[in-house]
């Protein structure tokens, strides 16, 4: 696993720092990076908070199939990304049945982004909330706080770290998914490409120094968010003793 | 009670939108006309062989990391050696990387010009654009899952057993079988059942790394891209219905074995 890694970043600089800074600093390649990252960080905070909410949902509500949405949430991660990218085409894109096209625009990458992230912030934030007790929230209300603010002063300080490691894990999955893009994105340079798929037509037009520097950046990119995940569980845990 | 109701509407919704929705408009699209041309699309040459070729991918993959994931979860937990704060950062990288840079990162090593991509021709394996790095990706890919499933596990289990075991006279391997191997099953089912789904529905960097030679290294998500592309809709849809398929039965899998506590 390190090997290949080890060869990526080698090929990167391998004619030197000035192409390497050559590759990235183009301008299809900045509109790309930028692309990914701004569609991306939209993305990630819409599901922080759509996320949010259907963890609570599904806590503490109750209803009929409830067990079956639950389910549902994991879908984005059983089923594979191209396959997500073209049921999304099939009822949002051209031929759509609903009268949405949001094919090869920036709406439509965002929405397979939403699609292929959905799970994350659910999934994190759902075991906290299930340990959280109602003691706190009955004893705000009882002292007359009003749901809100019961929202924001008892339970969304207790909640915080569970989204924000799950807005990192997404943030990384959403910069660096490709699947479920390919199609819906259309691949218009400077309008609709993302850097994973950019980095895909550097590799096919035989470009690999360009795409191995592009990737080198997107290496870092992870790596730091990965980071910022380890940080966050650092301090989870230490504050949870 | 009424904020309760509306966000219930809200939840609901937004699943609908984003996530049933479009699944359900697939299966409409393939079956359209009838079961007879969704038979025909997915036994045409082509997808059956990409269809085959994902199935065998994933066979080759999931026991191999399966295997590992297990022997590397127990080196994090159980062992001390040095470097075990990095090895336990980079099982994670898969997760944040992405695939593209996985594909092209086992091109430059493996390729015509790479490290080691020579030396293996001269031993007559094609690595590139051949079952070998395709393989290769998919682990890499879904490397992560079953250790992030078995460590959790190992370490509430503790290890007083496997020491009574080994003071009783029991090996190393038999230690293994019959105390730790029944300890960690579900985790291992779910890292399993994880693995398989990343591995069956890989695209970026087996995309990158197969060549996509139709008949020959194409995968099912290849074939669906390419088929989309190609003004092949019904082939597409089709087969994406197929893997979509496998999801569903994976999807209950996962509830099935997935570890109680979060299952609530």
């Amino acid at each position: 696993m390190l090997l290949p890694l080890a060869a990526l970043v080698w090929r990167s600089t391998d004619r030197g720092g000035h192409n390497f800074w050559f590759a990235i600093s183009n301008p299809q390649s900045i509109a790309a990076l930028k692309l990914t990252l701004i569609v991306s960080a939209i993305v990630v905070l819409l599901n922080a908070v759509f996320g949010t909410i259907v963890a609570w949902v599904l806590v503490r509500d109750d209803f009929r199939g409830k067990s079956i949405v639950n389910a549902l949430i994991d879908l984005p991660f059983a089923l594979p990304t191209i396959v997500a990218g073209l049921t999304l085409l099939a009822l949002y894109g051209p031929k759509s049945p609903v009268g949405i096209d949001i094919a090869f625009s920036r709406y439509g990458i965002a929405g397979a982004l939403l699609f292929v992230t959905l799970p994350f912030v659910v999934r994190t934030v759902q075991p906290v909330l299930y340990e959280l007790d109602t003691d706190m929230e009955e004893a705000a209300a009882s002292l007359g706080a009003s749901p809100p603010l019961i929202f924001r002063r008892v339970i969304l300080p207790v909640l915080i770290p569970a989204i924000l490691s799950g807005v990192a894990m997404s943030f990384a999955r959403a910069i660096g998914e490709i699947g479920s893009v390919i199609l819906i994105s259309g691949n218009l340079p400077f309008k609709t490409q993302v850097s994973s798929v950019y980095i895909t037509g550097l590799i096919e037009s035989a470009n690999t120094p360009g795409a191995a520097a592009v990737s080198v950046l997107l290496l870092a990119i992870s790596f730091v968010t990965l980071l910022g995940i380890g940080g966050i569980r650092r301090y989870v845990t230490r504050h949870d003793a | 009670m009424r904020s309760k109701l509306s966000l219930r509407l809200v939840a609901l919704c937004y699943l609908a939108v984003v996530l049933v929705g479009p699944v359900v408009m697939v299966f409409y699209r393939a079956f359209e006309s009838g079961v007879g041309d969704f038979w025909r699309a997915i036994s045409d040459g082509q997808a059956a062989h990409a269809l085959w070729l994902t199935v065998l991918i994933a066979l080759i993959a999931v026991p191999l990391n399966t295997i590992f994931g297990v022997a590397l979860s127990l080196a994090i937990v159980r062992r001390k050696f040095p470097g075990k704060g990095l090895v336990n950062a980079f099982v994670d990288l898969p997760l944040a990387l992405s695939p593209v840079v996985v594909g092209l990162a086992l091109l430059l090593l493996y390729g015509r010009q790479g490290w080691l991509g020579p030396w293996f021709l001269d031993h007559g394996v094609q690595v590139v654009y051949a079952l070998p790095a395709m393989v290769l990706a998919t682990i890499f890919v879904s490397l992560p899952f079953v250790v992030r499933e078995v460590v959790p596990v190992l370490r509430e289990i503790g290890d007083e057993q496997e020491q009574a075991a080994s003071t009783l006279g029991a090996n190393g391997w038999q230690t293994f079988r019959r105390i730790t191997l029944p300890a960690i099953r579900w985790g291992v089912a779910y890292g399993v059942v994880l693995t398989a789904a990343r591995s069956l529905g890989e695209f970026g960097a087996v995309n990158v790394v197969s060549g996509r030679i139709q008949g020959k290294t194409e995968t099912a998500t290849l074939y669906i891209d390419a088929a989309y592309l190609d003004f092949n809709q019904k082939g597409a849809y089709a087969v994406s219905v197929v893997l979509a398929l496998i999801s569903v039965v994976i999807l209950v899998a996962m509830s099935i074995f997935k570890p109680k506590e979060e299952t609530a």
